[in-house]
């Protein structure tokens, strides 16, 4: 992983985005679940989510600070950045859509965050490792609950059969970013693709859906080219600490 | 200076779980360490049970304040991820209280977790009426450490420690 200070500051905010803004669509969902036990277990991903970008960020605060003689915090950097400051996926920002679109989505998300955190856990830095080994956990939880989603969906009626499709349409364009390195990343992450879909093709299976081909992939997530979507996100998640800068409870 | 530390473990021995109050920290395993140095100064390393626990911050506090009422006024506390926090870690005394509490405490060693799709950890005893004959109702409950599960005889639900 030898890396420039200035790259592993970049992967380790790149990590951090991922889980606070997938996080922060998922809280979304707190109170409107279809059903309670269903409401709860997507907060529930959603908090785990949100520990886990604490812990990347207070890594690269940390890392930050000891660069740049800066004050950098977890709090200035989820909620004092700028649009094209973050480096999150592009499917984490998107709209949640329906019930199948937001478990679909934790199912790729969490399959392609399960193999990157494998691969970290060996990491020389011990402070990457270490929250890899500690999420690889929670994680383990979230494929199984998203994947047994995914299924059911798949394999029931023919309105939940449809939606999933709808669901699979509108993702799998933003599936070929998990796997192209951005400057900050090594470029052996393309290796993960096929792993990822052969994980993909076994739950798509029994699912009984098809994994699309020849699809256009976008990209510009982890370069800070969002989706318009993103800005609505900060804007909201943003917007206590923009309006009473330092406020704290 | 043994016979500090020790004393200091007592002391951490009364600091409770703020969401499960029946368990102290050590009872959960999260006490990873405590150093004393030659100054007074004690330093107490602490690890979250999952990565967004919302209770560290009020455990962190609680810590504090139990060794300022003692008269430890140099108290840091210190934050560690590696190892990772498990189950396993539990005191045979903290299982049992959980139980009488009314929640199910973990049954197997974290190692054997089930990844496989729709299967669950079977044959979780009610900790009410002692029934084996129960089923999984969410992998989620009312905390990240929890799931839920129903008894098949006495027809409660429960929270379900479950193994990490």
């Amino acid at each position: 992983m030898n890396k420039s200070s200035n790259q592993l500051i970049d992967y380790t905010i790149y990590l951090g985005d991922c889980a606070l803004i997938l996080g922060q669509r998922n809280a979304e969902w707190c109170a409107h679940g279809p059903i309670l036990e269903q409401d709860i277990a997507i907060t529930n991903i959603t908090l785990d989510l949100i520990g886990q970008s604490r812990n990347f960020y207070q890594y690269a605060a940390q890392l930050i600070n000891a660069v740049e003689n800066k004050n950098a915090t977890e709090d200035s950097l989820a909620y004092l950045r700028m649009e094209r400051d973050f480096k999150n996926l592009l499917i984490c920002e998107l709209p949640n859509g329906d019930w199948a679109q937001t478990v679909l989505r934790q199912f790729f998300f969490s399959t392609f965050q399960q193999l990157l955190f494998e691969k970290l856990k060996d990491s020389p830095d011990e402070h990457l490792s270490a929250i890899a080994v500690k999420s690889i956990k929670e994680i383990n939880y979230h494929i199984k609950w998203s994947g047994e989603w995914v299924i059911r969906l798949g394999d029931g009626t023919e309105e939940s059969h449809n939606r999933m499709i709808s669901a699979v349409n509108n993702l799998w364009m933003y599936t070929g970013e998990f796997f192209i390195a951005a400057d900050y990343e090594n470029s052996d992450l393309i290796l993960l693709k096929n792993k990822w879909l052969d994980k993909v093709k076994d739950i798509f299976d029994e699912a009984t859906l098809t994994v699309p081909e020849n699809v256009f992939m976008q990209t510009g997530g982890k370069t800070g080219n969002h989706t318009e979507y993103l800005g609505f996100v900060l804007s909201e998640m943003q917007s206590l600490q923009r309006t009473y800068p330092g406020a704290e409870w | 200076m043994n016979n500090n530390k020790e004393h200091i473990y007592s002391l951490l021995e009364q600091v409770c779980d703020p969401e499960i109050p029946v368990l102290t920290i050590l009872d959960l395993g999260i006490v990873r360490d405590v150093i004393c140095a030659d100054d007074q100064e004690i330093e107490i390393i602490i690890t979250p049970t999952y990565s967004g626990c919302p209770a560290m911050d009020a455990i962190a506090f609680d810590i504090k304040l139990k060794m300022l009422e003692n008269g430890f006024n140099k108290v840091k506390i210190t934050y560690t991820l590696n190892p990772a926090w498990t189950t396993d870690w539990m005191t045979e005394s903290g299982k049992s209280k959980l139980k009488s509490y009314g929640i199910a405490p973990p049954q197997n060693v974290s190692s054997r977790i089930n990844k496989i799709m729709f299967n669950e950890e079977q044959n979780i005893e009610c900790p009410l009426c002692h029934s084996i004959h129960t089923k999984l109702l969410s992998e989620f409950g009312s905390t990240a450490c929890k799931s839920l599960y129903q008894c098949n005889d006495c027809k409660e639900p429960f929270d379900y420690f479950k193994c990490h």
